[in-house]
Formats: C-alpha cells, structure tokens, sequence
C-alpha cells in the first residue's frame, strides 16, 4: 500500500460558527482517522521524535499500539512518561518538537503525532470510568512515603506532582487560586482547552493519592520553612511566571485596558462570559486591540471575538514571520477574522471622560538589525503616528516570574530578573528545595514546564534517597 | 470551606464576622487583607484583616452591604462556610515609634484603621485617632479605638456626635494648632476620596502621610494587574506592592475612577440576585 504524504486533517468547527461558541476548535479523530494516521509512522529505527519530546514519550510505541487498535495500550504507554497528555495533544508546540523531527516528514507531512496523542487520551477520559484500572496508572501510595509539598498547580507542578506519587511518595500540591491547574485554567481559553478536560486530569491525579490544598498563599500563609516545619521533607516550587509585563506608556491604567492575564483570568477562570450566572463582570469592547504576537495574543484576541467584539486588531511591532505565536493559533485566528497589524506599536492611550479608553496612537515601525533573540529588531518610523479607535486593549506582552516566594524567603537565590536560579538537578540554594517551569526558566509552554517538573520529581526522589 | 464563628451588624449595613482560619490568622499583620468569594460562581473581592486571633485561629473582617458578594456573606450565619478564602496578602504596615501619629479613617475603613492603631501603640507611637461617620448610627468599634487611642477624635457628617463635619475639618484643626501637639505622620485609611482629601491637606503641611488603597483587585497575588495603580508615575501593583503607599504620590484620580469601572455591572448583578433571590430559599 502506498504511503500517504499527507496529514489525515483533524476536523474543526467551521470559523464562521465557532466565534459564535466556546467549544473547542480542533474537534479530534475518530478511531479510523487514528488509524489512518497511524499507519503513516514508519516506526523507523532511530526514533528522532522521543529526542524532540520534553517528556520522552516512546511516541512510535504509542503509535503502533494505536495502528493495532489497542488504545488502551497506547495510553498506558503515553502515561509512563506524561501524566498530562489530554493536555499536551492539544497545546503542545508539536511542530517545533516531536513533529519537526519526524522521519516521514523529510519526504511528506511529519506524523500529526499530537493529533494521536490527544486521540488516544480523549479515549481514556471518556473509558475511565468502565475500566478504572487501566495498566499503567500510578498506583497506591505507599503509607510510608515521604512527604513532598508541590507549590503552584501549574503544568510543572502537576506533572513533578504526578511522577512523585507514582515513586510512592506522599504530595501535597499547593495552589493559590480556588481551583487547581495555574495556566491551564486560568490562561488558556475553553475553546482550546476545555477545562473539563484539565479537571478529569487533576481527578486522576487525586484519585492516586495527590493531596490538592487550593486557597493557600504560599509565602504568606505558609512559608517555605513553615512547610518543613509541617513534616514535608522536599518542596518542589512551580509558581510560573505569573507577574504581567506592562509597556509603561501614557494612559495605559485607563479603564478598559487589560493584562491579558488579568483579561483571560476574568473569562476563564472566573468565568466572566457566562453574564448573568457568574458575578464576575469582563468588557465587551466592540473595537479591540491586543498588543503582541505570542500565543497568549492570539488567545486573548479570539476569546474578544467570542465576546462580540465587531473588530479584533492584533497589534504587533515586527511582521507575521516573526511572531512567536504557533502558526496553528495565528491561523485559527485569521479565518475568525481577527486583523493583523504589524509593524506597529501602541505609544499612547486617550481616554473619555469617565477614564475609559476610546483611542490609541500607535507608531510605525520597520525592521533593523538581529537583536539578542535573533529576530529583527523593530525600530520605530519618525512621524509615522496613526491613531486608532479603542474601547478595549489587551496587553499581551509577556510576563516576568511570580514574586511572592521569592520575596518572603531569605536565601533562595535569584537571577536578576527574579528567575529561581536551580543547578542541573533541579535544586535552589536552599537544601531540600526544588524549582522547575517558568518560575526558572521565564516564561515558556505547558511541556517544557511539564518536562522541568518531571525531572524535578527524579532529583527529588535521589534527594530523598 | 472557611467556616463563620461569629457574624452580626455593628451598625446598619455594617457587619463583623469572625471566620475560622487558622493558616491566615497565625500569619496576619495590621495592615494585611485577604480575598473572598462568597459562592462556587462569585466574585473574589479583597477585604482588610480587620483584626485577628492566633490563638483562636481566627480572623476579623468588617463589611458593609454594597453589592451581590457582600449581600450574599450578610445572609450567612455562626456556622455558615464561605467557600473560598486565601490571605494574608500584601504587605504589611510599617510599625514602630513614629513619635506623634494622626491615624485617620473614615466609616467601614475604621475597621481597616484598628489593627494599625493597636499595632503603632504597641510599638511605641502616640495615636490620636480620628474617625469620622456619616451620624452616630453609624458609628461602630469606637471602645476597642479608644483603648489604643492616646487621644480619640471623632466627626460626624451632620453632627450628632463629636465635630460637626468631615475628618479633614479635625485634622486640619489639630495641624493649625501649632505648639500644642506635632504631628509627625499621618495614616489615612477609608473611602478614597476620604484618603485624598486628607493627602491633599498634608501636602501643604509637607507631613508624612501613608494611605491604605482599596484597588479593584481579581487574583490578589501579582498574577492580573487590575489593581494597578500609579504612584509618583509609575505604576504599581496595590496586592504587591502596597496596599499602603504615599499618599502625596498616589494618583487618587486615576485610583477612583478605575474604583467605577465596573460600577453598572456591579448595580445590575445586584438586582438581578435580589430580584431572582430576595427572600427566596438560598
């Protein structure tokens, strides 16, 4: 038979009825799509994906278990390496990891292995509940495991968290906010991330023995040695880089100008869409501008649209080739209709009377020489200002690790930028306490955390050995 | 789940509840707040300690009925839960002997004052408190103020009790009247225009003055931004880097309108639950 070079296309909702829902976009494969997909890995020898993975899943096995139709089998093998892979198939940059690597696609499209990966997980949360005891999950703790204390709920909190109680240690994760999941519930839209799917991943975390404490301020109510005081023998900190970053520009504290992580708290985590059944209000700007070209842009642009916006601008200083957002998110949000304006930069708001933005001046730019990160640097045009009608602005440019900790915990040493400094182990300057995701490494995606988190859970456990 | 030891009015529409707690209240410091949500699909709105027992593992709050939340923590009762809680959060006040201190506050924000006073007595500060009220109805905590008050001055608005008048009139009486008592700092902790006023009369006096700002705020740990404010041009964090700034450099028009923002989805959030939920079954 011959191979096909081409993907096996994940179905979606079409753009013109998604902006008029909160479902999620990408709609998964059926089992003979999976198939189908399957089929085009050629379990080649050397296995250049595992290599490109943060985690390390055996990604041919879990493919050929899928080409024999044993699911189940394909998410056992997915769960020895990656607690999380509901989560991971869907918000993974695959195409800059395992995808890019991919053997098969040197002739063709790489293997859509996170479509796979995502397909053999949906598979499990909805078969848990007939066959609870599916192989590999972790099992009991043992009574006598030694205590660990995981602060910060995050993708590398979960995932430390997860590898931990599969040793058979006991964990207590910690998180600030009412609800377990930091980013995944608080950042990443439904619409990519349905947060009943992050809430049956924690429930399997729970239903093995991870003890979830929720309202807790570590820093504050609880101190690093106050933990150890409490009989944990090792703390893991993943508090994320949480701190939004702000452009200091006139008029950027009117009302109606986000954070984007203040804007997406609001809708996803509080739920703000919901009107009339959640308290939690949230504006719903007709004109919209979102400043910045990451995905964090493009899920902030995408929940406005959802909110009724008439026009999303996305507002970033470089050109398309440059943004950081995954081309899947900038995609997604093109066919929604959100316009893109580039090299441009926002350098003043003006507000109405009331202290409501109604409009921006923004200014030109044009690319000058490769800066630090490689990219083309943006230089501004002299007298290139244009202004624009804004009732809303969100502010997407970044964020800077979580000062709390760091703050109220002498010896715990820092980078300049407030980044926990660790060594190759994972470990902070202080014995016994462990660091891993963006609170180390700035901020990145949910698998690299997730990947820190893990190895974090191994130097742990040699710690504790 | 947080459960409520005590909860009754100290004075129409003001009421205390003392919550169980014990992670916080072994924590607390005057100056310190905490955020709640008052059900599973509420708002998280912050509050001040308004004092605490770490003995009893307890905390204090006092509120007054504005909106949906508040309404909603009015209707619960000793043994009721309210499910979500997290503190203390934000920095703590400075103390110490600051010699002479003028510790304003006005209505609701007395409460926020108390633990301040209590906290600056004991280290060592002289405290004449000035607590101003709409009328004698409204008055509250006037006893606990007094036993760490080396003086107690207090205003009211139509004056049926104390001076006739607003806070700044007692301040600004006790600043002109040179020789008698310098006051060396001045605290200032109730409605915002209440804290500029007060900030506006001491910039004429060039005297030290610290308020409290009681920001809009969502996650209350650094991680959104809405309770962004700016002081001496540049903005701050109120959960971060406050709440207690200096009050000559806050921008007290910017912090009161940001206050509005929200001010008619507040109004019909409100109605909606009173009008769906009023004497209903809760």
């Amino acid at each position: 038979m011959a191979r096909n070079n081409k993907q096996i296309a994940m179905r979606e909702q079409k753009p013109s009825e998604r902006t008029g829902n909160w479902n999620e976009v990408p709609l998964g494969y059926s089992l003979e799509e999976a198939v189908l997909e399957s089929e085009r890995c050629i379990q080649c020898k050397n296995k250049p994906c595992i290599a490109g993975c943060p985690v390390s899943i055996e990604i041919p096995d879990f493919i050929k278990a899928i080409r024999d139709r044993d699911i189940k089998k394909a998410i056992d093998i997915i769960h020895e390496n990656n607690a999380l892979p509901a989560i991971t198939g869907r918000v993974c940059p695959q195409e800059e990891q395992c995808q890019c690597l991919c053997t098969a696609g040197k002739i063709g499209d790489p293997v859509s292995i996170g479509s796979l990966e995502r397909f053999a997980a949906d598979w499990d949360l909805e078969n848990r509940l007939t066959a609870p005891e599916t192989g590999n999950r972790p099992g009991v703790i043992t009574p006598a495991g030694k205590m660990v204390a995981v602060v910060g709920s995050g993708p590398a909190g979960l995932s430390c968290a997860a590898d931990l109680a599969r040793m058979g240690y006991r964990v207590t994760v910690f998180e600030g906010y009412h609800k377990p999941g930091g980013v995944l519930v608080y950042g990443i839209p439904e619409f990519r991330l349905p947060k009943s799917i992050v809430k049956s991943e924690i429930d399997m975390l729970e239903s093995f023995g991870v003890n979830f404490m929720t309202n807790v301020l570590i820093g504050r109510a609880l101190t690093i040695n106050d933990i150890f005081g409490r009989g944990f023998e090792a703390v893991f900190i993943g508090t994320g880089a949480g701190l939004p970053n702000f452009m200091n520009i006139p008029g950027e504290n009117l009302n109606g100008i986000y954070s984007a992580n203040e804007f997406l708290t609001r809708v996803n985590l509080m739920k703000a869409y919901l009107t009339g059944e959640y308290d939690t209000p949230v504006r719903h700007g007709r004109n919209v501008a979102v400043i910045g070209g990451g995905n964090v842009a493009m899920d902030a642009a995408r929940t406005a649209k959802r909110l009724d916006a008439e026009n999303v601008y996305i507002i970033y200083r470089r050109t398309e080739k440059e943004m950081p957002a995954r081309i899947e998110e900038s995609r997604h949000a093109m066919e929604e209709g959100i316009q893109f304006i580039t090299l441009a930069s926002p350098v003043m708001y003006e507000g109405d009377e009331h202290g409501f933005v109604k409009s921006m001046v923004c200014l030109r730019m044009e690319l000058g020489e490769p800066d630090q990160s490689g990219r083309r640097s943006p230089v501004p045009v002299k007298g290139s200002e244009f202004r624009m009608e804004t009732d809303e602005v969100i502010v997407a440019v970044g964020s800077t690790p979580n000062p709390i900790i760091s703050r109220t915990t002498k010896d715990l040493k820092l980078k300049k930028n407030g980044d926990i400094i660790v060594d190759d182990k994972f470990r902070t300057s202080i014995k016994g306490v462990f660091a891993g995701g963006d609170i180390v490494t700035g901020a990145a995606t949910v698998v690299t955390a997730m990947g820190a988190g893990r190895m974090a859970a191994k130097s742990i456990s040699e710690y504790l050995n | 789940m947080f459960k409520i030891k005590e909860i009754y009015t100290l004075a129409p529409g003001t009421l205390h509840a003392i919550i169980e707690a014990p992670l916080i209240a072994g924590k607390a410091e005057a100056g310190q707040f905490i955020i709640i949500r008052t059900s599973s699909k509420g708002e998280r709105i912050p509050l001040t300690i308004a004092d605490y027992d770490r003995a009893q593992g307890t905390i204090s709050i006092v509120f007054q009925v504005l909106g949906k939340s508040t309404t909603q923590l009015a209707a619960l009762k000793p043994g009721g839960v309210i499910p979500d809680l997290l503190g203390p959060q934000g920095n703590p006040s400075e103390m110490g002997n600051f010699g002479n201190v003028a510790v304003v506050g006005g209505g609701v924000g007395i409460a926020a004052a108390y633990p301040i006073v209590k906290s600056l007595k004991n280290a060592g500060s002289r405290i004449i408190s000035i607590n101003g009220f709409r009328s004698r109805d409204n008055m509250f905590w006037m006893d606990k103020m007094e036993k760490f008050s080396d003086s107690l001055l207090i205003s009211t608005n139509d004056g049926s009790c104390g001076r006739k008048g607003f806070v700044t009139d007692v301040l600004r009486e006790l600043l002109d009247n040179k020789g008698e008592e310098r006051i060396d700092r001045v605290i200032a902790i109730g409605p915002a225009i209440m804290m500029k006023s007060v900030a506006d009369l001491t910039r004429n006096y060039n005297l030290k003055t610290i308020v409290s700002l009681n920001s809009l705020m969502v996650c209350g740990m650094g991680m959104c931004g809405a309770c962004r404010v700016t002081v001496g041009g540049k903005t701050n964090f109120t959960c971060m880097d406050g709440p207690d700034f200096d009050g000559h450099l806050v921008d007290f028009k910017e912090l009161m309108m940001r206050l509005d923002s929200y001010k008619h989805e507040e109004k019909t959030c409100l109605e909606k639950w009173n009008r769906e939920c009023a004497g209903g079954p809760q």
